[in-house]
């Protein structure tokens, strides 16, 4: 472009409207590193300015068209030629021309839906970005710039506590009840293991959190399970009539809300793992699906109101939990 | 008000007393002990006293004592691994060595190397003797419980009582 310092070159800006208050929310990139992005929810105006300064003022600069796109897009890792793209939205700034002076083009994208939570995986990645590109004959000038979205749920409405009792056939029978199905991403878990029968020599007992990510459909499905969290909720031997109480705060832990069948094209499910470990290091294993939500930083709308969904899920325990018959505790036969 | 939520604990039902302070229903003790040498020449071997105390009612027997010798031990190991999806632990090494001729000891008879082999047998067999899938394998409880075993035995399942 400027080689030699001949031709024209061009810096290219993109600017929010509402730069200044907008909030930014903490993304991990590809990389593992974490920067800060706009934030931004579903239906919300993105507006701004591409501003175009021209190195040297006194030539002028030739373009065939200037255009921003706002792009909502799932990179599958292995097959990185291929994006999908669930949102392209175009404007076109300007005509084929020349520019002669440093220029500023507004731009608005009104209501854009904006349907799912940015994600950055093991195997996948959603992002939205803003792209404007200054078409040229020979080498196109882009500038991206990404922008972060989150997507808020309200209180569900059906929220039962798991209640199961699991166990190998006459050697150890525990119940668990966890006081909801459905957390939000700062809540706590709340919860309790019950010893009916034990006749293995239990050592410690811990709790995982482990996030399952599945990418790509029929034959081709992989998935990639990550252990969040591993948290001792019991050291020692416990015997039978024993309950151990578990208080599991989530906010500490690097979570997304859980994701069905984003676009066909990939899931992200959470499952509590409980596991007992004997004197020989055996592990026996309980797993349990929890669907993860991001409440929304709504203004609470009175204290009252608030305390009774708080309240809701220790009361009335009979009308809550589904009680199912004993299943098999897996055991991974002592891998040592 | 949500953190007061927040900090308390599911209802529980009390435990009683004797399920808190009685013995733990999960007691299994094997000792391997008091190896004798028996025999002469090429039939000579050890063989070692097994006891069993336990009140897991899958045992028939509340206490018990046999006497085996090493080749009894990698019966069971064989048996388990054919018969059980349990990964079995290995069995303390053979000591090939130590059964070539002139040697300054006494071979595998030396005492230090009995009582070696000794503990490894009871490490191997309280591994073993805990894991709820071996314990319904009728080989072990031959083992652990019959005088005489029965090596051509059905292999099948224990039941609980």
């Amino acid at each position: 472009m400027s080689f030699f310092g001949f031709g024209q070159s061009v810096e290219v800006e993109i600017l929010l409207n509402d730069a200044e208050s907008r909030k930014r929310a903490e993304h991990k990139t590809e990389d593992g590193k974490k920067e800060k992005y706009f934030l931004f929810y579903d239906g919300e105006t993105v507006s701004g300015k591409v501003g175009l300064a021209l190195k040297n003022p006194n030539k002028r600069l030739e373009h065939q068209g200037i255009k921003i796109e706002f792009i909502g897009q799932i990179e599958l890792y292995y097959d990185r030629g291929n994006h999908h793209e669930f949102v392209s939205l175009v404007k076109d700034l300007a005509r084929p021309g020349e520019i002669t002076q440093s220029q500023a083009f507004d731009f608005e994208f009104t209501h854009v839906e904006k349907p799912y939570e940015s994600y950055t995986g093991q195997n996948v990645k959603l992002r939205y970005f803003l792209r404007a590109t200054i078409s040229r004959r020979l080498n196109d000038v882009v500038k991206e710039m990404d922008i972060v979205v989150h997507t808020l749920s309200t209180y569900p409405e059906l929220n039962s506590s798991i209640k199961m009792e699991v166990g190998i056939e006459d050697c150890l029978h525990i119940e668990f009840e966890y006081n909801k199905s459905k957390y939000h991403l700062k809540d706590v878990i709340v919860g309790k293991i019950y010893f009916l029968l034990v006749r293995i020599k239990i050592k410690h007992m811990e709790i995982d959190i482990i996030k399952r990510e599945t990418t790509g459909t029929g034959p081709n499905v992989y998935h990639e399970n990550v252990t969040i969290a591993k948290y001792e909720i019991m050291d020692g031997a416990p015997v039978r009539g024993e309950s151990i109480p578990i208080r599991l705060f989530l906010a500490g832990y690097e979570l997304t809300p859980t994701m069905r069948d984003i676009n066909k094209k990939f899931s992200v499910r959470y499952y509590l793992n409980l596991v007992l470990i004997d004197e020989e290091e055996r592990r026996y294993f309980k797993q349990q699906e929890v669907v993860l939500w991001r409440k929304g930083d709504i203004v609470r709308k009175s204290m009252s109101h608030q305390a009774a969904i708080a309240s809701q899920r220790f009361e009335g325990t009979t009308s809550l939990g589904e009680v199912r018959t004993p299943s098999q505790l897996s055991d991974n036969n002592c891998r040592q | 008000a949500e953190t007061v939520a927040d900090t308390r604990r599911l209802i529980t039902k009390p435990q009683n007393l004797n399920d808190a302070y009685g013995p733990p229903s999960n007691f299994l003790e094997i000792d391997v002990s008091n190896p004798q040498t028996v025999g002469v020449g090429r039939g000579r071997f050890t063989t070692y006293e097994i006891r069993v105390k336990t009140n897991l009612p899958i045992f028939k027997l509340k206490e018990s004592t046999v006497r085996r010798r090493y080749s009894d031990f990698e019966w069971l190991r064989s048996e388990l691994e054919r018969e059980s999806k349990v990964v079995v632990p290995p069995l303390p090494g053979k000591a090939f060595l130590r059964q070539l001729p002139f040697r300054g000891d006494d071979g595998i008879f030396d005492d230090n190397f009995i009582e070696e082999r000794k503990q490894g047998l009871e490490q191997f067999i309280n591994k073993v003797a805990g894991h709820p899938l071996a314990q319904n394998e009728r080989c072990l409880h031959m083992f652990l419980q019959d005088e005489i075993i029965d090596k051509s035995y059905t292999p099948s399942k224990i039941r609980h009582a």
